[in-house]
């Protein structure tokens, strides 16, 4: 529900835009004086796709985001896109494989990557789980990434159950590995410390945002607006725990 | 027989020998080649043993004379999944060949895809790399044809399915299987009932290459030949880019899901039926 409830806080009196699935909630609201689009994917307990009830990125909602975006686009007027992050996954399921679930979430990366390209400023806000191919689908084609620091802010790219089965460990066994090796980890400071969040902040209540919480953030967002300069995502490349990412970069370069 | 004795199978083929088939005899020149040994930082320390290339080749060379990048992922190493190094291999050289474009050099790119996606266990480096490549197709696709090839036998699974549909054309075999989740996974989160990964037949009736084709998710569906494979993807890179990427079809997808009856579970004629050709 936290992207349910930061998505209300930052778009009040905002103008909801229409026409999309019940999944998913944009508006078109204003942050320091300029036009921009929130978008969140929010649980949906009537959808018609029974494994994407609960705030999954499934075949509708790919869709849906690429809709979304692209009318953005079409607006003419390079809107700041703000996607607010709170995706516990993919949805797994078959009706969403035999529909081609991958080429719904191509669309909505598709759509964030040229919002981004034709110089709309995109920035992610994760305000709970950014987990696997459903942030993929929404938000990590951002050019700025902002998390907030709270336990429940967690990247990662499978649920520790499944990770573990397909890696033949137990989860134990996961965790302890987890610990001790930075791109495995599920908090948020050791993702911190891969060098692709632009910022982290902290707020006092991140279930339901006080008018400080909120004007804290849309500080931030404004801020992180202003810092766009490309529209690639190089800003993302140069931390320590990332240096083989930079170094393979050189020397294709060198060797190009 | 006449079959086996004309045809050359490129499923059976590796990385570096699949990318070398698709180039103009003479014209490969590897990038970060294995004497480099440029290897996962992260593999050693969790008992699993780095391989030299971290399984991704890169080559240049030409097709039919035009400039190409091969992106070729190794499906027998650690499954083809991508880690950090392999993912920024494939990224660079994309985000290269995007850059060669902008200064008047027109390289198309190919990719080939045995992946199960994300390596575990370089989890949230390997996601991010995905995300890197995505952006990339995304990119170099508006100047030239980024081809993807699922052949088989791993399939393109996860990011990678994702990175599949970016694709300017998609060409598959019957081998090929491409789906984001990989069976494993979705009986694990969804149960036996929803998706039986034991159950072979059942998988590739949804997700293989020719289900695939005749759904509308994939362009071209060769036979597993070399030189059918070469041919289809040098008419491909001839072609240039596609009058309509399938993933910028948002208002079509979304109006045929809207037809469907998704109350009972689907069969994969459904999805025929529901996908393939224009209606008014």
């Amino acid at each position: 529900m936290r992207g349910l409830q930061w998505f209300n806080a930052l778009s009040a009196g905002a103008t909801p835009v229409q026409g999309l699935p019940d999944s998913l909630k944009v508006a078109d609201g204003q942050l320091n004086g300029q036009s921009v689009r929130f978008i969140a994917v929010v649980t949906d307990p009537n959808n018609r796709f029974p494994r994407a009830r609960n705030g999954e990125v499934g075949l509708l909602e790919g869709w849906g985001l690429a809709k979304a975006v692209d009318e953005a686009i079409a607006l003419g007027d390079k809107r700041p896109l703000i996607a607010l992050v709170d995706v516990p996954s993919q949805a797994y399921g078959r009706r969403e494989e035999a529909l081609g679930i991958h080429q719904a979430l191509a669309a909505a990366a598709d759509s964030y990557a040229r919002a981004r390209l034709a110089g709309h400023p995109v920035i992610a806000l994760l305000v709970g789980k950014a987990m696997s191919g459903a942030f993929l689908a929404h938000g990590y084609q951002a050019n700025r990434l902002i998390a907030l620091r709270d336990p429940g802010v967690m990247v990662h790219a499978m649920g520790k159950a499944s990770a573990a089965r397909v890696t033949l460990r137990s989860v134990e066994e996961l965790e302890a590995l987890a610990a001790s090796v930075p791109p495995m980890a599920y908090d948020i400071d050791s993702y911190a410390s891969l060098g692709l969040l632009w910022e982290t902040l902290t707020v006092s209540q991140i279930e339901q945002p006080t008018a400080d919480d909120v004007a804290r953030v849309c500080d931030c967002l404004v801020h992180a607006i202003k810092d766009i300069h490309t529209p690639d995502l190089s800003g993302r490349l140069g931390a320590a725990n990332r240096a083989a990412s930079s170094h393979v970069r050189q020397l294709l370069r060198e060797q190009w | 027989m006449t079959d086996l004795l004309t045809k050359h199978s490129f499923v059976e083929l590796g990385a570096r020998q699949r990318t070398q088939a698709l180039l103009d005899a003479g014209t490969y020149r590897e990038l970060i080649d294995p004497f480099q040994r440029v290897m996962s930082p992260w593999l050693s320390r969790q008992g699993v043993v780095p391989q030299a290339d971290d399984g991704v080749v890169i080559a240049k060379g030409s097709v039919e004379g035009l400039p190409v990048v091969i992106a070729a992922i190794e499906g027998n190493f650690q499954g083809g999944s991508l880690g950090e190094v392999g993912g920024a291999k494939i990224a660079g050289a994309l985000e290269l060949a995007a850059e060669d474009n902008r200064n008047g050099i027109p390289t198309r790119a190919v990719l080939l895809l045995e992946t199960g996606g994300v390596r575990l266990q370089e989890a949230n480096l390997g996601l991010a790399a995905i995300a890197d490549i995505h952006a990339a197709i995304v990119d170099l696709r508006q100047y030239q044809p980024v081809i993807g090839v699922v052949a088989g036998s791993v399939g393109c699974f996860g990011g990678m399915s994702i990175a599949a549909g970016l694709c300017s054309y998609l060409v598959v075999t019957r081998e090929a299987r491409l789906g984001l989740n990989g069976p494993q996974v979705i009986e694990q989160e969804a149960g036996l009932d929803e998706y039986d990964s034991r159950d072979r037949p059942f998988i590739w009736s949804l997700t293989g290459g020719e289900q695939r084709f005749n759904s509308g998710l994939a362009d071209r569906y060769v036979a597993d030949d070399v030189a059918q494979i070469q041919q289809t993807v040098s008419a491909l890179l001839l072609q240039g880019v596609p009058q309509q990427q399938r993933s910028r079809r948002a208002e079509f997808y979304l109006a045929r899901l809207a037809e469907l009856d998704a109350t009972p579970q689907i069969e994969p004629a459904t999805v025929r039926a529901l996908y393939q050709g224009e209606r008014p």
